[in-house]
């Protein structure tokens, strides 16, 4: 049977950079083939050629044994191809309906919008694949979940037999990405086919009928999962043996460093964000605070380093009140703070290296002298930084903006720990990092923490949640739910209570495995 | 469906009660101010005279008379009792339309104190309100036009400036005003065109673009001025459009004047603000505008083409520009002056975002604007103390406020003023 649709010696060049190198891929009809990759491994490029986003400088695309050219999207969308973004192409003003028809719109009278027609249209699509969502609602009052499951709706509103999903599961709890999964292999059995691309070696072993792994814009080879495991993958990911499970030495919890009471604080648009939220961190342990991104994690992490303006409630700094406390005493008290968005809170892309190093400290000694600044040892210190960290970088004068992410992470990581702290507060310190780094910065992580510095871990990387955290506390929808320890922390009981789940009844969901879903 | 993802999302409750102090303590000094300002100096009895008709029309009405000092004290009574329920409890959703209530409160004493003793003919003022409203709208509707495709357009007082100079040159040479309003129209869509170039195609920034823009329109227009229609006179005297009313309508007592007797771009405007609205929300041509207006990236990957939209809805609001233009000229002075437009253009723009980017809004804005103006020279007339500057500066002052979020945050287009740049 000719295969739906086949790639052949695709490769793309940009300046300085051979993004895909030749690569082959098959796809049959009704198969799920997953497209494995770390970040930066060439997957979204391949796809936004197929997609037409992007031109390839060579090879072919074949769709049902016929060779296609695809200049645009909508040449895609006429060939039967869809994709679902990373970062979703949705309207938040515009209702689902219009969303879904926006280019492709029913209309009376030849060009007066017809919604009561596209949205019968939306409600058979949805009922027919199981996509419960309310045609009407406005995509801004719907959650990640739901907001997938319209995108999906659009492809399929355009008939596309070819989907392809990019990091679908990055905003999802662990429910949501089961529910994704289910209406996925409704997908297949329906007749469609659909790559997935994901860099999660566990929801790839579950869900696909192939594996291609590509690194560095090349196809080191493709396995059924049966043939494979985590190991294996993640070796051919990286391109040598990765270590996935962390040593971590039970903790020793000594005094507490940091203690939150009652913590009142809110949002850009003045609407309550965090709400009573109070915990405590001591000394040698890292508490992790898991949740579906937008609860409240982003202003907490804020407000607790001196960002945003608290409204109510205290916080306590080794026994000494900071509650709105500028950020330069918090810092000098000895907190170290790696930031959520690090290119635009943790650096300054445009200064080199050697001056991201200094942030915190260039106004005192050894880095000034009262208004002078001491090029020379600023300079050694970074160099030594550089060296010790193992920042990839031509020298401590280039600029940051032209490092990777990985090593502009390291940057802060770097300024962060090589000072005296006591208290770390690390915010998605591995988001959109290589495999390498991230193993690399949970192991410098892990090292503080048996310094007996007291961790503050906020990120919606559950996986990594429960691998680093002594403590984990779970936030929804601006409040603590639960602070529940290591050892009854699981996957299951820990995504329910993300998803808003109140702590008794996730318990006894979870005790009469497996979950419920759908 | 699991009950895990619900479709339902509760909304985080506002927490800062600030707002609704402020409205409260607001209504309240509205309230004040009609007491302690304007009943000293007023004795017992005084009435004012307000005319509903004007002198021309065949129906003549009797004017309305209303006690001066009763009446001022029950709307001041009014506001105090509205401040208060918003201070102890508030008025939730239905804030704004109590505060235009009191707004409304409050201009109605101001009309009952500037004309106690005397007589104010309402119809004229309502009349001159309208007209003076025409540029603004327009030029509202222009940037709206812009905007919602994710363009920001500042030049469109040079727009307006150059059609207005176009018009009276063209209409001057062929005696046609029909002729003249055609050139400027086409004077706003070229210029608009070269806006585009400049930030669709070269991404200029598009404040930058657009002030260039506004400089070269003022330089071109009173340098040619100078030098030809000044000099010339046959140069500088166009026909006009005058008043066209529309039969049986403008017999209607109160409205009929106001709204029907009016010249044609008092109807070419309402007609455009209702067709750009059914335009703009109820069709494919309007949904995909505003779509690559809010996220044109979406729209790109759906097999919109973003540049061809934006170019269309740029020259478009220039066209609407220049025709507004051509008002000054063609339907009001019959003569072009130097910088005649006086930032009518910039305070359409001030209307477009009071007007939330919605053509009824900034129909609504370009009234109250309008009104401060017609306002300012009845005053002058009627004798009162107030400079007529401070009044024209009240819209502006409500502008300030609306900018600063304190009556609801004014959202433009999400993609507004930043160039697209495809991958």
């Amino acid at each position: 049977m000719t295969p739906i649709l086949e790639l052949r010696g695709i490769t793309k060049r940009f300046p300085g950079v051979l993004a895909n190198d030749h690569i082959n891929l098959t796809l049959e009809k009704g198969q799920i083939h997953a497209l494995l990759g770390e970040n930066g491994a060439g997957k979204t490029t391949l796809m936004n050629i197929l997609y037409g986003l992007y031109q390839p400088d060579e090879g072919e695309i074949f769709i049902n044994g016929k060779k296609v050219i695809i200049h645009s999207p909508a040449d895609a969308i006429a060939q039967g191809i869809g994709m679902v973004h990373q970062h979703f192409m949705l309207i938040p003003v515009f209702t689902v309906t219009e969303n879904v028809m926006l280019g492709e719109e029913s209309t009376r009278f030849d060009g007066f919008l017809d919604r009561e027609q596209a949205a019968a249209r939306v409600r058979a699509i949805s009922e027919q694949y199981g996509l419960a969502v309310d045609p009407e609602a406005y995509i801004k009052d719907l959650p990640v979940g739901v907001q997938q499951r319209v995108e999906i709706i659009k492809l399929l509103y355009r008939k596309a037999d070819i989907l392809i999903l990019d990091e679908p599961t990055a905003v999802l709890t662990p429910q949501e990405v089961e529910e994704l999964f289910g209406i996925m292999r409704s997908l297949v059995e329906q007749g469609k086919s659909i790559i997935f691309i994901s860099h999660k070696l566990r929801e790839v072993l579950e869900i696909a009928d192939l594996i291609t792994v590509i690194r560095r814009g090349r196809v080191v080879g493709s396995v059924r999962p049966e043939e494979a495991d985590q190991y294996r993958l993640a070796s051919m990911m990286v391109g040598r043996d990765v270590q996935l499970e962390l040593e971590r030495p039970p903790s020793e919890p000594g005094e507490p460093v940091l203690e939150v009471e009652n913590l009142l604080v809110a949002d850009e648009l003045g609407q309550l964000a965090v709400d009573h939220v109070s915990f405590d961190v001591r000394s040698g342990e890292i508490l992790g605070i898991a949740g579906v991104q937008g609860n409240g994690q982003t202003e907490l992490i804020e407000a607790i380093t001196g960002h945003r303006h608290i409204l109510e409630g205290r916080v306590r700094l080794l026994g000494q009140d900071v509650t709105n406390a500028p950020p330069r005493i918090i810092t000098e008290l000895g907190t170290g703070y790696i930031p959520e968005d690090r290119q635009r809170d943790g650096l300054v892309l445009a200064f080199p290296v050697m001056d991201n190093l200094i942030l915190r400290t260039y106004y005192k000694p050894p880095f000034a002298r009262g208004r002078r600044m001491e090029w020379e040892v600023i300079r050694q210190h970074a160099e030594a930084l550089v060296k010790q960290y193992d920042i990839r970088t031509p020298s401590a004068l280039s600029l940051c903006s032209t490092l990777s992410g990985g090593n502009q992470q390291k940057v802060i990581v770097a300024r962060e720990l090589s000072r005296p702290i006591r208290l770390l507060v690390a915010a998605q310190p591995t988001r959109g990092l290589d495999v390498g780094s991230i193993e690399y910065i949970h192991q410098q992580i892990l090292e503080k923490r048996s310094q007996g510095v007291a961790v503050l871990l906020a990120s919606t990387e559950l996986d990594e949640i429960l691998q680093l955290s002594d403590r984990v506390a779970v936030m929804y929808r601006g409040q603590i739910v639960a602070i529940v320890p290591a050892a009854e922390a699981t996957k299951d009981y820990i995504g329910l209570l993300m998803a808003g789940v109140p702590a008794e009844e996730a318990r006894q969901r979870v005790r009469r495995k497996p979950v419920e879903i759908g | 469906m699991a009950t895990t993802t619900s479709a339902f999302h509760r909304k985080i409750e506002v927490v800062s009660p600030t707002r609704q102090r402020v409205m409260g303590i607001l209504f309240i000094l509205l309230g004040l101010i009609l007491v302690f300002f304007f009943t000293p100096g007023l004795s017992q009895g005084q009435i004012t005279t307000f005319g509903l008709s004007l002198a021309t029309s065949d129906i003549q009405l009797p004017p309305w008379q209303v006690h001066t000092l009763p009446t001022l004290y029950g709307l001041a009574v009014a506001s105090a009792i509205l401040g208060g329920i918003q201070l102890a409890r508030g008025f939730g959703r239905y804030t704004n339309w109590v505060l235009g209530l009191v707004v409304g409160f409050f201009i109605f004493g101001f009309l009952v104190w500037a004309a106690a003793g005397k007589s104010l003919n309402l119809v004229g003022m309502f009349n001159t309100t309208l007209s003076r409203s025409v540029p603004i709208t327009l030029g509202a509707l222009s940037g709206i036009l812009c905007e919602r495709s994710g363009v920001v357009n500042i030049a469109i007082e040079g727009m307006m400036l150059t059609g207005a100079m176009v018009s009276a040159l063209v209409g001057s040479i062929t005696q046609n005003a029909w002729l003249g309003l055609l050139a400027a129209i086409l004077a706003g869509a070229l210029l608009a065109l070269v806006h585009a170039v400049l930030s669709i195609k070269y991404k200029t920034n598009q404040i930058v673009s657009g002030t260039v823009i506004n400089i070269f329109a003022t330089g071109l227009t009173s340098y040619i001025s100078a030098k030809f229609l000044q000099v010339n006179q046959a140069l500088n005297n166009p026909p006009t459009f005058g008043g066209t009313p529309i039969p049986l309508l403008s017999e209607i007592p109160i409205l009929g004047p106001v709204l029907f007797n009016n010249s044609i771009f008092v109807y070419v405007m309402f007609i455009l603000l209702f067709v750009l609205n059914v335009a703009l929300f109820q069709t494919r041509w309007g949904l995909r505008l505003r779509a690559v207006g809010e996220h044109p990236k979406a729209a790109d990957t759906l097999g919109i083409d973003v540049f061809k939209t934006r170019y269309m809805a740029v020259v478009l609001g220039g066209m609407v520009a220049g025709f507004a233009g051509g008002y000054f000229t063609l339907g009001s002075a019959g003569r072009f002056d130097e910088v005649m437009t006086a930032g009518r253009g910039f305070i359409g723009l001030a209307a477009m975002i009071f007007g939330n980017w919605n053509p009824f809004g900034a129909f609504g804005a370009g009234l109250l604007f309008g009104f401060a103006d017609a306002l300012a020279s009845r005053l002058a007339i009627l004798g009162i103390a107030i400079p007529s500057q401070f009044l024209l500066m009240a819209p502006y002052i409500a502008t300030m406020i609306v900018l600063a979020g304190v009556i609801g945050r004014a959202r433009p287009p999400a993609a507004d003023g930043i160039p697209y740049e495809k991958e």
